[in-house]
């Protein structure tokens, strides 16, 4: 009778609040949606040379604070108008969606690899290993991620690259504390230790028995860190101590329109939604990925 | 006895929508209950019976559908209680102990705290006097050094303490009904004798109607009065505990015993009774006799509705065969 | 307890002090400290004069050590950009940021927390599905751009509050929302999660079979029990925020301990910037420390022995 009572809790219990918001809000459409809106963004990125048509570096002091096509006075030529200096702003958003999109991923990649292996290493050989890698976590949190992070920059001047490398060596915490107790989880389980038994190299067991087994929650911390990474860069280019003008970053476009915001809101609402629907689009993946691979709903 | 029944439940039926279906957990159980009777509701896992008990309380949750032609205690009607008036009945008139004591007591707090919770929400006294009166409840269930335990935490306490916390959080005032749902299926073996032998005792001594939950024809041997087999969500034989140990005429109910050993009576090596066959699925609708998938004496007959016999002023069970008393099934 | 107590505070001092060290060895990252004090134009033997001046000719461990002792005391060396020392400087702004974490962090459990409860109650409720939408929403929007948004509608479109200063209480009603809004979908998501897992829990069934009304078991018996890892991540939240200060008080030119370490790093005055790492962390590590305590204090499993 307890078991019962338990399937039946178990039936009634609500679902995680991802989950949740999945099916009610977007009526199981989230990951999807998610997808498909990531998938546009991707390909805009790649096609931006073919989609702009026109150059987003070029200016033209004539064309300058042309308004977009919704409002009076635009001008055909440029659909979302163009800013300050006459450059066309829908090239420039075209374009900026691979600056956000890069360093999002070469972020994620470089932190998720720095804090998968010291998250797997910790939970799979514990002791010491734990100890330190426990320790090296506490210590990343305590940083202050945007102050650390705009220091570095203008120490090391605000390239693309900089900016990736030391977003990537910034923001592998997540990584390595959910890799870490991923693994204490599986670790002592039957195949593993089956594994074991046969003689299988340590290497062999962490790559073929143990990563596949955690590896759908790995996933979902790539796509929470790429937004951190976007959402970071585009904060501290607003600063002005990101990318460099006249690279085409969201968070400059903000930053530049800042100064006209009174007048234009329309040059810092543009970049803004823009970054707002990319972070969206990830989020609502790793959350529908989150559903999707929960153990409870495989098989 | 020929006191009024203090509890009186009819055709009681809980229903729980789930994704496919409705599952009909619970289908017409009846049966009545006087002050300083024990009532066992005896069923394996899946059969409804702590549903039920949860049900009287009120407890169940909101998503379940509960109905019932009459549903009175002491008078009341509680299908026509305002959930005030259900809140004002449980913890005072009618109480329950639940089966797990590990987790049913609120790590949060004391056990003194919860202890006097109990009497507070219902008595207007004070703070002083629900510390008195947990303290002597405290040496009423056994619980040696009473007043240092009060300021313990739940988890500082052994399951049959806790139970033993829970018990004497029931008996916090004086209910007229205490439901015990399983309540020492959680525990050790020699432990769960001592709480038995205990709940037994209060309920003579505190002369309380008493609904025991089990699964343990043992325990049921021991203590109850009255006797509810279920199976399935259905009552399939009810009596008094002689009639039922004695001339028991359900199949499922025969089978039942012929699971417990008897000493004296088992020789040693002889093989016990099982019932092979699993419970058949309650969602959607369900007809005739749950239990003939596994009966021996099943026939096409069985899948229509059953008629309940009564061999007895104080014995029914259901089944389409007249089961003569004592032949083997 | 003591026992407990004692490790935390071991590793907290620790933790500081690999803190310490980095936010230090920052200085050397980009290469000579000392012509890049000096300047383009200087010659060498300027440069020289100022590593000596600066004590940059001594070992690494030595100056950090300098340091550190001179930080212990509170004297964290002089402005390069301010000419006033760092201590003064930090002192003078730090109010500020603590105040704007405070009425951040506060703005966020008040609304967050009765939120997450009033979402466990009704699962799937036009409530649930309004908190889940809003921490979503929160999520995926940038705080920067959050502001300035509030900006051009409060300030410029409304004309109801200042869009920068802090010379009165208006001035931070809305660097609290944008800061209090990035700490709220996680607490309330937390709280949210916490309670509908505490709501399952068989103590909840035995406080109600005792006749307690519904919002006593909420509110003594569920939240109780649910806000205990809220507490932890408010104290983490705060920690972030104070981090976090550096951008809202940049849109709204808030000045405070933030934007000084914004014009700071704008103009490469590092021992400005180390000594505020170095802060900023130390408020983090207080925070979890307290938060710990507070939990073990919370949780008499951990509590009385």
């Amino acid at each position: 009778m307890a078991r019962t009572i338990e399937t039946v809790a178990e039936e009634l219990r609500a679902p995680s609040p991802a989950a949740i918001l999945r099916k009610r809000v977007f009526g199981h459409y989230g990951l999807v949606f998610g997808i498909a809106v990531l998938a546009v963004i991707v390909l805009i990125a790649l096609l931006a040379p073919l989609l702009a048509g026109h150059d987003p570096y070029a200016q033209d002091l004539v064309a300058r604070m042309k308004p977009p096509f919704w409002m009076e006075g635009s001008d055909p030529e440029h659909l979302l108008g163009t800013d300050h200096l006459g450059r066309d702003y829908l090239a420039r958003l075209l374009y900026g969606a691979r600056i956000s999109l890069s360093i999002g991923l070469f972020a994620a990649l470089i932190s998720g690899l720095i804090g998968t292996a010291m998250g797997v290493a910790a939970g799979y050989f514990g002791g010491r290993v734990d100890l330190v890698v426990t320790f090296l976590i506490n210590v990343r949190l305590a940083m202050p991620v945007v102050l650390v992070a705009l220091a570095v920059v203008a120490i090391l001047g605000g390239s693309l690259q900089v900016v990736v490398c030391v977003l990537g060596l910034l923001l592998w915490d997540r990584f390595a504390v959910v890799m870490r107790s991923s693994v204490l989880q599986v670790r002592d389980l039957e195949y593993v230790n089956a594994a074991k038994a046969i003689g299988c190299s340590t290497r062999r067991i962490i790559l073929l028995e143990i990563m596949p087994n955690v590896v759908n929650n790995l996933i979902v911390v790539v796509t929470l860190e790429m937004a951190h990474a976007i959402l970071l860069e585009a904060a501290l280019s607003f600063l002005g101590l990101g990318v460099q003008p006249p690279t085409p970053s969201w968070g400059l476009m903000i930053s530049e329109g800042k100064q006209m915001m009174l007048f234009e809101p329309w040059l810092i609402a543009i970049p803004g939604v823009a970054l707002f629907v990319l972070v969206l689009a990830i989020n609502l993946l790793g959350d529908g990925l989150r559903d999707v691979t929960a153990p409870e709903n495989r098989g | 006895m020929t006191t009024e029944p203090i509890l009186k439940v009819e055709n009681l039926t809980i229903d729980v929508p789930m994704a496919q279906g409705t599952l009909h957990a619970v289908r017409g159980i009846d049966f009545e209950l006087r002050r300083g009777e024990t009532l066992c509701i005896v069923g394996e896992s899946g059969s409804g019976k702590s549903l039920t008990s949860l049900a009287l309380m009120g407890l169940l949750p909101k998503k379940m559908r509960c109905k019932a032609a009459g549903l009175d205690f002491s008078g009341i009607d509680l299908q026509r209680q305002t959930p005030k008036a259900m809140r004002a009945l449980r913890g005072d008139r009618m109480a329950m102990i639940f089966q797990e004591p590990m987790t049913s007591l609120n790590p949060a707090y004391t056990i003194g705290d919860q202890l006097m919770e109990a009497l507070l929400l219902h008595r207007p006294v004070s703070k002083a006097e629900a510390r008195a009166r947990a303290i002597e409840l405290l040496g009423k269930v056994g619980i040696t050094a009473a007043e240092s335990r009060l300021g313990q935490y739940p988890h500082q306490l052994s399951g049959g303490l806790r139970q033993r916390v829970m018990i004497a959080m029931a008996l916090m005032c004086e209910p007229e009904l205490i439901i015990a749902d399983e309540p020492t299926t959680a525990l050790d073996v020699t432990i769960q004798a001592q709480i038995l032998r205990l709940l037994a005792d209060l309920q003579r001594e505190m002369n309380m109607a008493m609904i025991l939950v089990t699964h343990d024809l043992g325990v049921v041997a021991r203590i109850a009065d009255k006797v509810v087999v279920m199976y399935a969500g259905e009552v399939v034989e009810n009596g008094s505990a002689r009639e039922i140990f004695e001339n028991p005429r359900h199949p499922y109910t025969r089978g039942l015993l012929r699971c417990i050993p008897v000493p004296g009576k088992t020789k040693p090596g002889e093989h016990l009774g099982s019932i092979p066959g699993i419970v058949p699925s309650l969602i959607g609708k369900v007809e005739g006799c749950a239990f003939r998938s596994r009966c021996e004496v099943a026939e096409d007959a069985c899948s229509s509705p059953v008629p309940v016999r009564r061999p007895g002023t104080d014995h029914a069970y259901r089944c389409i065969h007249d089961i003569p008393e004592g032949a083997s099934a | 307890m003591l026992i407990f107590t004692l490790k935390r505070l071991g590793l907290a001092v620790l933790v500081t002090l690999t803190v310490s060290l980095l936010s230090f060895s920052l200085l050397f990252m980009s290469g000579d400290p000392a012509s890049a004090i000096a300047g383009e134009n200087a010659n060498a033997t300027d440069i020289e004069a100022i590593r000596v001046l600066y004590g940059f000719d001594r070992p690494f461990m030595v100056q950090y050590v300098d340091w550190l002792t001179g930080a212990l005391a509170g004297d964290f060396g002089q402005s390069y950009y301010f000419k006033l020392p760092v201590s003064t400087l930090i002192a003078d702004r730090l109010s500020t940021t603590m105040l704007l974490g405070v009425c951040g962090i506060s703005f966020a459990l008040v609304t967050a927390i009765p939120l997450g409860v009033l979402a466990a109650m009704r699962p799937n409720s036009l409530i649930d599905r309004g908190a889940l939408f809003l921490s979503v929403m929160g999520q995926a929007m940038p705080s920067f751009w959050f502001g300035l948004v509030l900006i051009v509608i409060f300030s410029i479109q409304l004309g109801w509050l200042p869009p920068s200063g802090s010379s009165s209480w208006k001035h931070f009603i809305m660097p609290t929302i944008v800061l209090g809004y990035y700490a709220m979908p996680a607490i309330m998501r937390l709280t949210r999660a916490g309670m509908l897992e505490v709501l399952n829990a068989d103590y909840i069934r035995t406080a109600r079979a005792k006749g307690a009304s519904e919002t006593r078991v909420m509110f003594k018996h569920a939240l109780r029990n649910a806000v205990v890892p809220v507490v932890s991540l408010a104290a983490v939240q705060m920690g972030f925020m104070l981090g976090g200060s550096i951008v809202v008080e940049s849109i709204f030119a808030l000045h405070g301990a933030g934007y000084l370490a914004w014009e700071s790093i704008s103009r490469n005055d590092l021992p400005t910037v180390q000594a505020l790492i170095l802060i900023f962390s130390c408020f983090y590590i207080v925070f979890t420390f307290l938060s710990d305590l507070a939990n073990a204090w919370l949780d008499p499993r951990i509590r009385v022995g």
